[in-house]
């Protein structure tokens, strides 16, 4: 009577919950086709090559700078740019384009402006940097904290200091790197995978946790002789093969959009998943234990998954915070799981690398479950 | 006796929500818990079925406690929740079936148990499509999947229109009629006590006022008449009259009362007390004595305030 698992209880609760997000359809398009979604965009916006667009203020000392030829800009401006209108901005241009087959085309849009304006548009980051010429020396104004703006300057002033405004980059130094897995759209996939796991798992199990809950499902589920355990084991088996189903299709749209491969050992790779479903899953069940309010249940999951979202590496690597920092954000469960579903896809990883943190996730889960269910608050 | 409990005890911070109360039911006996909003009913009941803990007091089961018998007990009672919402995109079927799971029983039961609250039709209907009626049948399905020894069912047909009203009535007398099962009963409708129920408890502010079977509560006191009046004019209040105890007042509904024990001295103190203030009479009638006007003359309240 009393044996560890009821198949049959555990069946029927898994179908139950199983049907009940399939016939959602809200569900169906934020687990599945917005992360698809969002990995085409983000892919095709950071892996094709656009053209570069600067613009600089130009500070007028006459009436037009383009009618005095005397000064190196006026010169310039007249020799090498054309005029444009651009009805976006009711702003009146001039173009310049520099073309580079390697690191794709540049222009530089010029505006005439006087300080006050120049300054506005210097605080919206419009302007890049600006320009003044007096006796027949150029200063150029920018932050100096902004890589973009030192880029530009380097490339311009370089540009105004050759004689007769020739600029060349001398392009044959430049190797392009295509080693397989080292494009941004390599390092994306495998974090929107992870990002992905904790985002279903927190958000699905609470919410259907906390609804029940303030619902009277729960209590009038566990006046019967149902087993409490094969209840939350029930909604954690469906939101992993929710979380699967997930992970695999954004995996084979990658695979024959962006030419993805998992290079490292699958088994692993699975290994991993499970770990990292299992971490989100305790931690979601610890959160969503004693409350039947959803927007305390909000507020505590935001609390959670905001920082890691941000910290963890999925859209940008973490290596750019500050060296006392990294540390600490290598121990979030986020980050384990995503660096190593990533070394495994692009460093082809296997389980000598990853076991140790699959097992550390594993033991996350398993504490932060047991301490949920010690609280849990049924009725 | 399938259900014993002796002086029990519940407050919330400073609601005594249960304030001593002991009641038993014997095998296949139907017993009414009738009271107003707030009288402790659910918080009654949800102990007896181990939800809540008493603060003080004992209940028994079959003779067995809840500590340390909750699958046991789980297997013998039905029961239905005051508000319980149940998956909204799961059939009528599926939500047997899943409950039926639990207590092992097989789809023969799941069909039995279809056929029994009259839901044949409704089937494959998805949970929130149902109409109210049609839910709470499903909730009394639920509570009856497992042959309970002991059904208890938390005001199983409030907010529903007469007709559905009458459906689980019937469901329930049936059960009455073919099967040895007890039934705790939670209403605050007079006439569902009277229908279902061989015993009835009356309840309020957490304590018992009066119990027994409906022929006892109706004739115990002599009065087994009311006389219920309106009067031309609209008054908040008719002047307190000694000669007449338990003259009742309802100013929202302008409709006055009282219990009649002896014809002819009580009219008398009535017209009596007429003739003093300059009340004028507009309509007059005798009826037998309800539950309801039992609750009105030992609280001062209608039951349904
Ligand atoms: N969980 C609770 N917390 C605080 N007060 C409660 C709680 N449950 C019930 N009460 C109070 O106890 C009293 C009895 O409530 P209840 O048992 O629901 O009455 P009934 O079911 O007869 O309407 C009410 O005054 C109610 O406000
Ligand atoms: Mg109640």
């Amino acid at each position: 009577m009393n044996k560890f698992l009821k198949f049959r209880q555990l069946y029927q609760l898994i179908k139950a919950h199983f049907l009940e997000l399939m016939r959602e359809p809200a569900v169906l398009f934020w687990g599945i086709v917005f992360p698809i979604l969002m990995s085409l965009g983000l892919g095709v916006a950071f892996s094709t090559k656009q053209d570069v667009i600067r613009k600089m203020g130009i500070i007028k000392t006459t009436n037009s700078i383009v009618a005095d030829t005397s000064t190196f800009i006026g010169n310039f401006l007249v020799k090498n740019t054309s005029k444009e209108y651009h009805a976006g901005d009711k702003t009146t241009y001039y173009s310049f384009k520099i073309k580079n087959e390697k690191l794709g085309n540049t222009t530089f849009f010029f505006q005439e402006t006087n300080w006050k304006d120049a300054i506005v548009a210097l605080k919206r980051g419009k302007f890049n940097v600006v320009m003044e010429e007096k006796n027949k020396k150029i200063s150029y104004f920018f932050d100096p904290g902004n890589p973009d703006a030192q880029l530009t300057y380097i490339k311009i002033s370089k540009f105004f200091e050759s004689k007769d405004y020739i600029y060349q980059e001398k392009t044959d130094q430049i190797k392009m790197l295509s080693l397989e897995g080292t494009r941004y759209i390599d390092f994306l996939i495998p974090g929107l995978i992870a990002m992905g796991i904790m985002m279903s798992t927190m958000w699905g199990i609470s919410y259907t946790i906390i609804e029940r809950r303030s619902k009277k499902f729960l209590r009038r589920m566990v006046s019967t002789p149902m087993k409490k355990s094969h209840l939350l084991i029930s909604i954690i088996i469906v939101r992993f093969m929710m979380n699967f189903i997930e992970a695999a299709l954004l995996y084979i749209f990658a695979y024959f959009v962006f030419d993805i491969h998992i290079q490292g050992s699958i088994p692993a790779l699975l290994m991993v998943f499970i770990a990292g479903n299992i971490a989100f899953a305790g931690i979601a069940v610890f959160i969503s234990s004693n409350t039947s309010k959803t927007e305390i249940g909000n507020g505590l999951i935001n609390v959670v998954v905001m920082p890691m979202m941000v910290l963890s590496g999925i859209f940008f690597s973490y290596h750019n915070f500050p060296e006392w920092f990294i540390p600490i954000i290598q121990k979030f469960p986020l980050t384990i799981m995503a660096d190593d579903i990533r070394s495994i896809f692009i460093e082809g990883a296997g389980f000598a690398e990853t076991a140790l943190h699959s097992m550390m996730l594993t033991i996350t889960g398993i504490v932060f479950f047991a301490a949920g269910v010690k609280y849990f608050k049924w009725y | 006796m399938i259900i014993e409990a002796r002086d029990i005890y519940k407050s919330f911070k400073a609601v005594h929500a249960v304030n001593g109360i002991s009641l038993s039911i014997a095998e296949g006996q139907f017993v009414a818990l009738l009271g107003p909003n707030g009288a402790g009913k659910t918080t009654l009941v949800e102990m007896i079925e181990g939800i809540q803990q008493p603060d003080k007091g004992e209940i028994l089961i079959a003779g067995k406690k809840w500590k340390g018998n909750e699958d046991a007990l789980h297997h013998i009672i039905g029961l239905s929740l005051q508000e319980t919402y149940f998956i909204d995109k799961l059939t009528v079927h599926e939500t047997l079936c899943l409950f039926a799971s639990f207590y092992d029983e097989r789809k023969t039961r799941v069909a039995e148990v279809i056929d029994l609250i009259g839901l044949e039709e409704k089937k494959k209907s998805y949970v929130v499509n149902l109409s109210g009626g049609q839910r709470q049948r499903l909730t009394l399905g639920i509570a009856l999947l497992n042959h309970p020894k002991v059904l208890i069912l938390d005001e199983p047909t409030t907010g529903l229109d007469p007709n559905a009203r009458r459906e689980i009535w019937k469901i329930l007398l049936e059960l009455k009629k073919k099967s040895n099962t007890s039934l705790l009963l939670t209403t605050h409708y007079m006439e569902e006590a009277e229908q279902l129920c061989d015993y009835i408890i009356i309840m309020d502010k957490g304590s018992i006022l009066k119990e027994g079977s409906v022929t006892q509560l109706l004739n115990k006191e002599k009065g087994s008449k009311t006389i219920e009046f309106e009067l031309e004019g609209i008054y908040e209040t008719i002047a307190p009259a000694e000669t007449l105890p338990g003259i009742f007042w309802d100013n929202k509904t302008q409709k006055g009362s009282f219990q009649l024990f002896d014809m002819g001295k009580d009219m008398q103190a009535f017209l009596h007390i007429l003739e003093e203030n300059n009340l004028r009479i507009k309509n007059l009638e005798c009826r037998r004595k309800s539950l309801d006007d039992l609750f009105t003359s030992l609280t001062g309240r209608h039951l349904h305030e």
